[in-house]
Formats: structure tokens, sequence, C-alpha cells
């Protein structure tokens, strides 16, 4: 360890005798002593060092610093006695010497920044939205293009996204759905045997899973797989300048990553939840056997006989325009990616937000409009 | 000089592709030591494996007098203290601007104050050469040759007894090239360092290494100086001698 005394022969003569080491390990006690000899106002410094033992970068460093913080203010600072072995390191330390820069702080008015901190979030958000609507539109203009060429179109990258996002997604779908018509049923039994309307449990279970609750869980767990999948990839395509080859080599980005995963969705969206259909009803099936013996005859029956088919093709026809959105948001995102590792994460975060979001307020605004409508 | 990393009888497989099969090499002590070979001959999976970034099948890796095979957590961390990895994209921390990322290893490792640490990471950034303008730059902001300038600069931090660099010179342009090399250098003698590489540049063969290997077919083909690698009969040796002059 090291052993730093400081003298102060008079009152404008500072000595410093440093014993030791001074290493990473022993700067700490030396710059505190130090510091305080830098507040004083000293026109002479002399630092001793010849019973200095080792000598570090770091330690070369501070001595050079102190050093040339004194000479600075014209006060004669010296460092004596250096071992010849440390001549290097103190040289070395000396042409490296880098003071902070200046870094120029924005001096705006308080009011200024706390408009800009509420009324940038906003903007943006309407940029976004520009952004988006521009993307879209680009995306259905090269649709177009590819009905022309329609051998252009990828068919085996959009069989690949169906399989990976809607395929491999039907057991988490099956699962989550199977538990919702379960729940919904569970809830239902019990107010609906207060009545001794066991029987209306069918119409209840049917036509919210077929119209609502099948289409909107589906595209909530879609969402969440598919939408940061889809960011995540097209982001790091962006960040390994992926996307740039494809366009230096003349292909088109849209056309070979957005369209592909779009229609993939588009496709397998209905399929999905019509299977979620199945699976929702036949978890309201069980509670109703289980807890209002219904058996599941009586309730396939019934359920003939009360759900109009409208019920189930307006869940299958919001289906593809819900996959619609969730793939687009997502690739869009992925291509506002830049830069940065980090900005994927952020981003992927807030294609999932987003995805969900809209998937929900669009399913309302269909909701009203159906129900308005009379439908 | 002692023998600060020996590597004996290294066995490497991925699946049923060997890669090293029986590599033996020792590096001394404040030795400036390159690890060459073509591409694919497993040089930078040999490096990896020092740092204990890769398992090997077979054989033993000594560095510093420990066996890197079956070593305890905390003798390991000690080890990492002691080196310092400079990889070939820079690997710098995305999250980080450029003098957090040189203060990172301070920081975690060091009780200095901030001021001391502030002082230390600008003092490395001028001596890997990188503008004073770039101090509060991120990652993303930065071009290739300043972000290896950065890395180097995060690697020098803790002042490292060994320096494990991963192709330092590729993607700069000719001049930054040669200045690396002599920085490189003169950071050896004036430090103290020992320096592993794996470099294709034949500038730094031949004026930055003082002994080097070379990978070929799964084994060392050759071990010794530049001096000796031009008398030596081989003509895959001769070859890759030859083509990084042209």
């Amino acid at each position: 360890m090291g052993n730093f005394e400081v003298l102060y022969v008079d009152k404008v003569t500072c000595k410093i005798t440093i014993s030791g080491n001074l290493e990473k390990d022993s700067i700490k006690s030396f710059y505190s002593k130090v510091k305080a000899v830098k507040q004083k106002n000293l026109s002479f410094v002399g630092i001793d060092c010849s019973d200095m033992k080792s000598l570090d970068f770091a330690g070369a460093l501070l001595l050079v610093e102190f050093v040339s913080f004194f000479t600075q203010k014209g006060c004669s600072a010296t460092i004596s006695g250096v071992d010849k072995k440390f001549e290097k390191i103190l040289y070395f330390a000396r042409k490296n010497l880098r003071q902070k820069p200046k870094i120029e702080k924005s001096k705006e008015f308080f009011l200024v920044r706390i408009v800009n901190k509420i009324g940038k979030p906003i903007v943006d958000t309407f940029d976004g939205f520009f952004l988006f609507l521009s993307f879209f539109g680009e995306s259905i203009m090269q649709s177009f293009r590819l009905i022309l060429t329609p051998w252009h179109f990828r068919y085996k990258a959009t069989l690949v996204h169906i399989e990976k996002s809607g395929a491999q997604a039907i057991p988490i779908v099956a699962l989550t759905s199977f538990l919702v018509g379960l729940v919904i049923a569970y809830q239902g039994a019990d107010q609906l045997a207060k009545f001794g309307a066991n029987i209306f449990i069918v119409d209840m279970v049917s036509i919210s899973v077929f119209r609502e609750l099948a289409p909107l869980i589906t595209a909530i767990v879609i969402a969440g797989r598919s939408a940061s999948a889809y960011t995540a990839e097209i982001g790091t395509m962006k960040i390994t300048e992926e996307i740039d080859a494809l366009k230096s080599m003349g292909f088109d980005p849209i056309i070979f990553l957005v369209l592909p995963r779009v229609i993939a969705l588009v496709i397998s969206m209905p399929l999905i939840v019509f299977f979620a259909d199945i699976v929702g009803v036949f978890g309201g099936m069980i509670v109703a056997d289980g807890t209002l013996g219904i058996s599941y005859r009586e309730f396939i029956v019934r359920a003939r006989d009360v759900v109009e088919m409208k019920h189930i093709l307006i869940g299958l026809i919001k289906a593809p325009f819900f996959g619609l959105l969730i793939a687009m948001i997502g690739c869009f995102r992925g291509f506002q990616v830049t830069g940065s590792t980090e900005s994927i994460g952020r981003y992927t975060t807030i294609s999932v937000v987003n995805a969900i979001f809209w998937v929900i307020a669009c399913n309302a605004l269909i909701s009203v409009l159906l129900t308005e409508v009379g439908i | 000089m002692g023998i600060i990393i020996k590597v004996r009888d290294v066995i490497t497989k991925f699946g049923s592709n060997i890669v090293h099969d029986g590599v033996s090499i020792d590096i001394k002590e404040g030795e400036v030591y390159g690890i060459l070979g073509g591409s694919g001959s497993g040089k930078s999976t040999l490096m990896r494996e020092m740092i204990m970034l890769q398992s090997f099948q077979g054989g033993e890796i000594e560095v510093m007098g420990k066996s890197i095979k079956n070593i305890s957590c905390k003798d390991a961390i000690e080890l990492k203290k002691d080196w310092a990895v400079l990889f070939q994209f820079g690997a710098l921390y995305s999250s980080l601007n450029v003098i957090e990322n040189v203060s990172q290893p301070l920081i975690e490792y060091t009780n200095l104050p901030k001021e001391v640490i502030e002082q230390i990471a600008l003092s490395k950034l001028k001596m890997s050469g990188l503008k004073e303008d770039a101090t509060y730059l991120f990652p993303s902001e930065l071009s290739g040759g300043m972000k290896k300038r950065v890395a180097l600069a995060r690697a020098l931090a803790m002042e490292p007894k060994i320096m494990f660099l991963d192709e330092p010179t590729s993607g700069l342009d000719p001049v930054s090239a040669e200045n690396f090399d002599r920085l490189v250098r003169e950071l050896a003698s004036l430090l103290n360092l020992t320096i592993v590489m794996v470099t294709h540049d034949l500038h730094t063969i031949e004026h930055v290494l003082d002994k080097f290997c070379v990978i070929y077919d799964k084994k060392i083909l050759f071990e010794g100086t530049l001096k000796e690698a031009k008398e030596f009969e081989h003509y895959a040796l001769r070859e890759f001698l030859k083509v990084g002059k042209e």
C-alpha cells in the first residue's frame, strides 16, 4: 500500500511525499489528499517520489494531471526523485493527458423544455401515423405490381411464414381459447342457474366466442407472437445491412419481406380463428355438462337452433383484417429500427403494444358499427 | 521471461467436424504473439478457448499458471481482470456512450473516485487515438475504425497483463492500420503487455509480431519468428506469406 504525506512548509509552499505504491488500489487516499491541496492558493508544490516503489498508468496520470493543474495556474510544480524505470510511464501519461471536453448544455427555458417533453411524443405519434400510412400505401402499390407480375410473388417464403406464424401458433391459441371459453361458461353458469335459465349457457358461450372472443384472443396471441417476431427479424436485417443488400440488387424489400408475411397472416388468421372457435365452445360445453347438467348432445342441438351463421361469419371475416393489421405494424416497426441493437428491443415493444391496441380498437369499432346497423 | 500461456494437445470438435487435433503452443511473457492460418482453420476458435468463451474436448490450456479447464469461479474472475479482449468488430455496449464503455471495467472492479475514472478513460481514449469530440457519442454513431479505437481503449482500461486481439487491423485503412500496429508495439513495451493476436495482415506480421504460429490442417504447422519462417520449407507456409505480401 502507498503512504502519502502532505506537508505545508509555509503559506504558499507545499511538499508531498509519496512512499510505497501509487497504483489503482492505493490511488483513492492519494486523490482525496491531493484534492484538498488543489483547493489551496499555492505557488510552490514539490512532489518527492524517491521512496515510490511502484507506479502504474493510473497513478502516473494522476501525478501528471496534478502538476499540470498547478502549472496552468502559474504556480511552480515539480516532481523529483523519480526512479529511472518510472520515467517512461510518466512520459506516456503526460503525452496522453486529456482534459474533459466541454459539452454544450442546451440553455432552454424550463417551460420550453416541458412543452417539448409533452409535445414531441404527440408530434412523433402523428408523424408515425403518416409514415405508417405511406408504408401501407407503398405495400398496396407493390401488391398491385405483383398482381400484374405474379411470378415475382414469393410463394415459398409465404408458406414458411404460414407455418411459422400460423400452424405453430395453434397449440397456444387453442389453449388460450379453451380456457377463455371455460371461464366464460363457468362465470355465466352461476348467474344463469339462479334464474333456472340453464339452457341459455349455449347461446351465451357460442355467440360470444364465435363473434368476439375467438377472433380477439387469437389476434392478441398472434400479435404477441408474430408482430414481435417480424419487427425483430426485419430490424436485425436492417442493422446487418441485409435490407441494403436487397435494395442494391434491385430486389424490393416490400415484395421480399413484407408481402409474404402479410399474406401469410391474412391467410392463416381465419383458419386459426375457426380452430379457436371450436376449442372455445368446447371449453364451454365441458362446463355446461359438468355444472349445469346440459349434455354435449343437448348443447349441440340447442346451438344449431339459436346460433345464426352470421355470428360465425362475422368472427371469421374480422380475422384477415386483424392479420393484415398485425403483420403491417410488425413489419413497419421493423423498418424503423436504426443503428444499435437496443433499438430492436424498443421497436419490438412498440410494435406489440401497437398491434394489440389497434386490434382491440378495430374490434370495438366493428362491434359498434355492426350492432348499429343491426347485424 | 516465463511462459504465460501454455496450450497442450488441444482437441476441438464441432459435432463430427474436427477443428484442432492436438494443438500445442507456448506464449512467453512480454511477447507479441500471432496466431495465423487460413480462413476456417480455427485460429479464432483457439483464441476463444484461451479466454474461456469456448470449450475444448481434449488437452490442456494454462494461463498464468492456472489450468482453465477446471477453474473455480473465483480464479476465473481474477484471471479475467488480468486480461482484456479486443473483438473484431469492437463489441461495444450499445446502451452506453464511448466514455462509459471505457469506464465500465474500472467502475466494476476498482473503488476509484468518479473523476479519476473519467480522467483515466479520457487518456486511454487519447492513447488509442480517438478524437475528442467523439467522447460522448454512442457506438451506433461511430465508424468502424472509431469503434475499434474505443474497444482498444476499453481493453486498456484495466491495464491488463495479457491482451487478446482478434484481427485488430481488419477494416482499417492502411494508414490507420499502420498506426494501430505502431500503437500495439508501443503499448506492449511500455505497459509490459503480453499480446496475443489473430491476424492476416502481412504488415502486422512483419513489424509487430515477435513470434507466431501457423495453424494448418488442424495442427500447428510452424511456430517461431518470421526469420525462421522464411527458412521453413513448406509450400503452405510459403503460399501464406507470399499471398499476404501481394
